[in-house]
């Protein structure tokens, strides 16, 4: 990976459009991609269960610093729109957005990325908490990605009394499924996943001979990159975010120059 | 949604949110990680009011024992005021 020079040329756009979602519908994203002609790898990020929040837009527009093609859908379009909160409070009283919906949703994101002119062909897919788990998932369930990045994504591992018409099968039991190289990060004192929950994870990814990284960061525990929470740890979030672009640049290729 | 833990129920009264007082309807009771208390995990409390929309949403994040604590406080003031009769009613207040 390149260091930034500061003679380098950067320039970037930012913006909300609408793209295609799950069975026909017309959603929001936020999408953001440098200057240029690229080719550029592209990036679906998939949001944390606070909402479709700043967070959110700040990591999508981090992706499009470090070089990517960055999309990150309103996977909670479908509870209407509101202030993230309010929204993610109305998908918790629900019971979450059915997984379906997401993998829906994910990958016609995926398909607007690669038809992008400047696209290199390449993607890979990035979430964090339930997003997390959702990555995963989608990585399980569709094809096209090159690399897919979990962040402490909780219920991968799912008792049967978790299962719902909405999540009708865990995660862990599409691990043969897995289309790409899957990089995990996670805290050793999350219970959302905990520690074991992320062991049994790995045991199935081995069973299968699947290509994948976990990383399991002491005195950490759920959602060490959000500087906005008190869960926030410094220099295992920096450390985990040099991971994520070491691994993306091995997978996707990049134009990075930071 | 990183645990899933939600629990609804039908609550009939009124809670004054960002614009003033509103009739309750809904109670959404989560165990997940918090949006802003300073807690790896807590229990959310939404009262909602059907005729306000969420934006009148009464939220409260609490830590764990402090909801055990909330929980006991709600109960001691109801046999208090309703003694025997919601003991009859319920079987026991705890």
């Amino acid at each position: 990976m390149q260091k930034y020079r500061t003679d380098t040329y950067e320039g970037m756009i930012a913006e909300t459009v609408t793209v295609p979602g799950h069975d026909g519908s017309v959603i929001n994203a936020y999408f953001a991609r440098p200057l240029g002609s690229g080719p550029f790898p592209g990036v679906v990020l998939i949001h944390h269960a606070p909402g479709w929040d700043e967070w959110y837009r700040e990591t999508t527009r981090k992706f499009a610093h470090h070089g990517y093609l960055a999309i990150s859908p309103n996977i909670y379009q479908q509870f209407g729109h509101g202030v993230p909160e309010d929204i993610a409070a109305k998908v918790r009283a629900a019971g979450g957005v059915p997984d379906d919906d997401v993998v829906g949703d994910v990958k016609e994101s995926l398909g607007y990325l690669k038809s992008l002119p400047q696209s290199n062909g390449k993607a890979g897919i990035f979430g964090t908490c339930s997003g997390g788990r959702q990555v995963f998932l989608v990585a399980c369930r569709t094809k096209g990605f090159d690399a897919a990045v979990d962040c402490w994504g909780g219920r991968v591992v799912m008792s049967q009394q978790e299962l719902t018409p909405k999540y009708p099968v865990a995660p862990i039991d599409y691990t043969k499924d897995l289309s790409c190289p899957l990089l995990g990060l996670f805290g050793e004192e999350d219970q959302f996943p905990s520690p074991q929950q992320v062991a049994q994870h790995e045991q199935e990814l081995k069973k299968y001979g699947k290509t994948y990284e976990f990383h399991m960061y002491p005195k950490a525990g759920h959602g060490f990159f959000y500087y906005d929470r008190s869960g926030y740890r410094q220099e295992q979030a920096m450390d985990g975010w040099n991971k994520v672009w070491a691994f993306f640049e091995k997978y996707l290729g990049t134009s990075d120059k930071r | 949604m990183c645990t899933g833990i939600v629990e609804n129920t039908r609550v009939s009264g009124a809670g004054k949110g960002p614009n003033g007082w509103v009739p309750l309807n809904q109670a959404s009771v989560s165990y997940d990680h918090p949006d802003h208390a300073q807690a790896e995990r807590v229990v959310i409390i939404d009262l909602i009011s059907e005729k306000a929309g969420l934006e009148s949403r009464i939220a409260v994040e609490l830590t764990p024992q402090s909801a055990r604590d909330l929980v006991r406080a709600i109960l001691a003031s109801l046999s208090r005021g309703e003694g025997d009769e919601l003991e009859e009613r319920n079987g026991s207040v705890y």
